[in-house]
């Protein structure tokens, strides 16, 4: 239930963030640091969540599958895969994998 | 007018089916991580933003709190701020529209917007690409969730490497040139880092803190970060067709001068 809560707290969150621009006065927001802000954290974000997804299992870290995963997802996208080809491309590396019996 | 005939409805159409056809991975993976059918809408349907949405099942798939979960989304989320501020100066949506179109305001419906310069086109590339991706977007949500919830074992399929594609693959078109490439992987080992010492999904708040603080003292180019998932006009790119200036290139940050509708 609480996850709930939580997950319904991002959503008003989230669509708060889409108000402010259209609602605050666009002099508020013209520092050009913000908007630099909002760039390197979503950079950071994503790349914090990569590894996370590939290395961490609760507080410890480990390589496993999902390391082949990340690297045939690399190799996808440095071929100019769509976004489609690049998500089966991780997902079938990992289950090759684990079947040979990596975990 | 015929609408079909406009170049950014057309456009608007494309990214719609690329970008709603990914929302059947989003969909899996968010019932193979936990959350049920109608909590994988809810996010679809009211959330609307691909990167918080996988973040939010991201922390949670790895063990993190509500609470750390809702954080990564929100501050993913920034972003569509600082895109609603720019198209509110491209578009002036009144009344009603307004509020609608906030919630349509995600990566790829700025960027089939600003890639235009007719102001009428900019307004309808917008409509098209997020009137578009919202309904498709919800409707491959269902059908992931919906496949997903049959798998079984997730990680026989290989879901947790999909999980770790996708966000490289959202990142990806992000790390053009050396400083995107520096922040992600200052990022990464920060995140390396901390995993051992706090709680599951707060690395990933640490990592958000560290790039906001690189973002607020060093002085890069201001749309460092904001491009869209899928860039919508990329194969014009490739046939050089427009000016080699990356007309399709996203810039909300770019200086006042170049930005259309500045209101000064």
């Amino acid at each position: 239930m609480s996850l709930w809560i939580w997950l319904l707290i991002a959503c008003a969150l989230a669509y708060a963030w889409k108000l402010v621009g259209y609602f605050v006065p666009a002099r508020l927001l013209e520092d050009p640091r913000m908007s630099r802000v909002a760039g390197t954290m979503t950079i950071g974000l994503l790349a914090s969540l990569t590894v996370v997804n590939t290395f961490a299992t609760g507080q410890s870290l480990a390589a496993d599958a999902r390391l082949g995963a990340l690297v045939a997802a690399g190799v996808a996208l440095a071929l100019r895969a769509p976004f489609l080809v690049v998500v089966l491309a991780g997902a079938g590396t990992a289950a090759l994998l684990r079947i040979l019996g990596w975990n | 007018m015929n609408l079909l005939a406009s170049p950014a409805v057309r456009m608007g159409i494309s990214i719609s089916i690329a970008t709603g056809l990914y929302g059947v991975s989003f969909g899996a993976l968010s019932v193979t991580s936990g959350l049920t059918f109608w909590q994988t809408m809810a996010l679809s349907l009211l959330l609307f933003s691909g990167g918080s949405q996988f973040a939010f099942i991201g922390v949670v798939a790895g063990g993190g709190s509500g609470i750390a979960a809702m954080s990564a989304a929100t501050l993913l989320g920034m972003r569509n701020g600082i895109y609603g501020m720019q198209l509110n100066a491209l578009l002036h949506p009144t009344g009603w529209r307004k509020y609608v179109a906030a919630q349509l305001t995600i990566d790829e419906s700025t960027a089939t917007s600003s890639g235009q310069t007719d102001p009428a086109e900019q307004r309808r590339g917008f409509w098209a690409a997020g009137i578009g991706i919202y309904v498709l977007w919800n409707l491959f949500t269902a059908i992931g969730a919906l496949a997903g919830s049959g798998l079984g074992d997730p990680k026989q399929w290989g879901l947790d490497g999909a999980a770790v594609a996708a966000f490289l693959g959202l990142l990806w078109p992000r790390l053009k040139g050396r400083e995107p490439v520096a922040i992600a992987v200052v990022c990464a080992v920060a995140t390396v880092i901390a995993v051992p010492f706090v709680p599951a999904g707060v690395p990933i708040l640490v990592a958000a803190v560290v790039a906001a603080v690189i973002g607020w003292f060093s002085h890069g180019r201001s749309d460092e970060g904001l491009e869209p998932d899928v860039d919508p006009y990329r194969d014009r790119h490739h046939h050089g067709r427009q000016d080699s200036h990356s007309p399709g290139r996203l810039s909300p940050g770019a200086s006042s001068d170049e930005r259309p509708g500045a209101a000064e």
